[in-house]
């Protein structure tokens, strides 16, 4: 498999706050990878590095080559970038919200894509014409989900999907992440706090450690290693 | 009751012209949280290239009407591009500072370009009026009431069925979040700037044929706007517009009716209606309590 997201040395930092202090890992074309670790660690940042919306230096590729520019040049690049909090227009209605999620592409294919989205979320239609602020927390983030696929991305990034919802509904995320990444072939860089939950769909992890690397490996590796999973994962 | 409805209408038609510099007002508002204290005067300058057009070039009233439309709106996206987005970055007390040397700038260019004589701008309607039910109601009134309303019904469709629309209420409510999915927030921005000169010209240009046109043309105007747009709640756009309608018809009708306000007092009814609507509801009739869960 070849690395579809590259990130070598990235550095970013807030004013005088360093948040990241030389990152480098890939993500392969057609893989699920997670970016695990503590707050504060560089998580989010990571995925605000590579959309654009932290300013950053260091090597980022993307398909073989670089990529460049604010989120809005990253988005049409064809990376599509969840943040973390449920990113939704919570003023428009789902369906409003939906069609944003398509803006960057030229088709005039709505319609079908809405549909072939609802498939995952098959209560999607019911509420097309609510205001995305009406949703419970967990369908609000399956929303930014739907959103995001709506761009057909090569690279979706979700960046804590887990925060503040209930176990249930987290898991039921997880699972359709993992079939979007079977069925459609979809590559996914997830940032989560929930390591056990993210190792579970993820092949391979990164750990972080005050914006560095500190365990790389594959999600088996890095359950099975005692001592990362005492020190780094904390179960 | 004749004479009641007759004023109702001449109150609507003023009102029209309140609701679209208010709506002028509350897009920028919206988009930026900055009220453009120099959107009278941008008016103003879009109604003297009308009337250059039609008074020195001798063009009929609504091609020049079209031709000004046009320039305003380029107008407006490059005092945009060239003149608030490179303060956007400070605070909004710096973006309207820079509105207010803004008014003062386009004032002192109109007065030096077109002098300070006071002109008389043609209507493109017949001051002739026409009989409803027995109520003698002038076609010029319902001439601009006509535009007016025309003018909300492409603004409304162009946000609620366009791409384009979506884009730019999507940049105004959430600017971050609008930029992941691609789309080009300063251009949306811009893009608002525009379609507000644009309603600044139409209302401007309403307004000269039975005020007429001198450099602080808009001064009054802009102050009833403003307390259009707070009585409606400055950020609806459907708020502007009832607000600048009920504005227009309640001024007119304490005006003829109640005897000490008369003409000479309509201008402080106006800051009254802003003070108790700031005093008793500040989100005005239509702002809302945002809907959110969290």
């Amino acid at each position: 498999m070849s690395a579809l997201l590259t990130l070598e040395g990235v550095e970013a930092r807030y004013g005088p706050v360093q948040a990241l202090r030389g990152i480098s890992l890939e993500v392969p074309e057609g893989a699920v990878v997670a970016v695990l670790g503590a707050n504060g660690a560089g998580k989010t940042t990571t995925l605000r590095a590579v959309s654009g919306t932290v300013r950053r230096t260091g090597r980022i590729e993307f398909g073989g080559k670089p990529l460049r520019g604010g989120p809005e040049a990253v988005a049409r690049a064809g990376v599509v970038h969840v943040p973390e909090g449920r990113g939704t227009f919570t003023e428009l209605t789902v369906t409003e919200n939906l069609k944003l999620g398509a803006y960057t592409r030229r088709e005039r294919s709505l319609r079908a894509d809405i549909d072939r989205v609802s498939q995952w979320f098959p209560w999607l239609p019911d509420r097309a014409n609510q205001p995305a602020g009406t949703l419970s927390g967990g369908e609000q983030q399956m929303l930014a989900v739907a959103r995001a696929l709506m761009a057909r991305p090569r690279l979706l990034m979700l960046d804590e999907p887990s925060l503040g919802l209930a176990p249930m509904i987290v898991r039921e995320i997880f699972r359709i992440v993992r079939e979007l990444n079977e069925k459609e072939g979809l590559t996914v860089l997830v940032v989560e706090q929930d390591a056990r939950i993210a190792l579970q769909s993820a092949s391979s992890a990164y750990v972080l450690e005050v914006g560095k690397v500190a365990v790389a490996g594959s999600s088996d590796e890095l359950r099975e290693n005692e001592s990362v999973r005492r020190s780094y994962l904390g179960y | 009751m004749a004479d009641f409805w007759q004023q109702v209408v001449a109150g609507l038609a003023s009102g029209s012209i309140y609701a679209s510099l208010a709506l002028a007002l509350v897009l920028i508002h919206r988009a930026t949280g900055v009220i453009n204290f120099a959107q009278g005067e941008m008016a103003t300058f879009s109604t003297y290239i009308a009337w250059t057009l039609t008074t020195n070039h001798g063009w009929s009233y609504w091609p020049a009407f079209a031709v000004t439309l046009l320039a305003s709106f380029a107008g407006g996206v490059a005092i945009h591009q060239g003149i608030i987005r490179p303060n956007e970055k400070g605070s909004v007390l710096r973006v309207v500072i820079v509105t207010i040397g803004l008014l003062l700038a386009l004032n002192g260019l109109v007065t030096w370009i077109w002098s300070g004589e006071v002109r008389a701008m043609q209507s493109p309607f017949p001051t002739r009026t026409i009989d409803i039910a027995g109520v003698a109601i002038s076609i010029q009134d319902i001439g601009t009431i006509g535009v007016v309303l025309a003018t909300v019904a492409v603004l409304w469709a162009l946000f609620q069925y366009t791409k384009i629309g979506l884009a730019m209420r999507a940049a105004a409510v959430n600017p971050a979040e609008a930029r992941l999915v691609g789309v080009r927030v300063t251009w949306m921005l811009s893009l608002g700037w525009g379609l507000a000169a644009v309603l600044g010209a139409i209302s401007g240009m309403l307004a000269a044929p039975s005020l007429f046109l001198d450099p602080n043309l808009m001064a009054a105007l802009l102050i009833y706007a403003f307390a259009a747009a707070v009585l409606g709640g400055i950020d609806s756009p459907i708020g502007a517009v009832v607000g600048g309608l009920t504005l227009g018809v309640g001024l007119n009708l304490i005006g003829a009716y109640v005897d000490f306000v008369g003409a000479d007092l309509r201008l402080p009814a106006a800051l009254a209606v802003i003070l108790v609507v700031l005093l008793v509801k500040p989100s005005g009739i239509f702002g809302k309590s945002e809907v959110r869960r969290v």
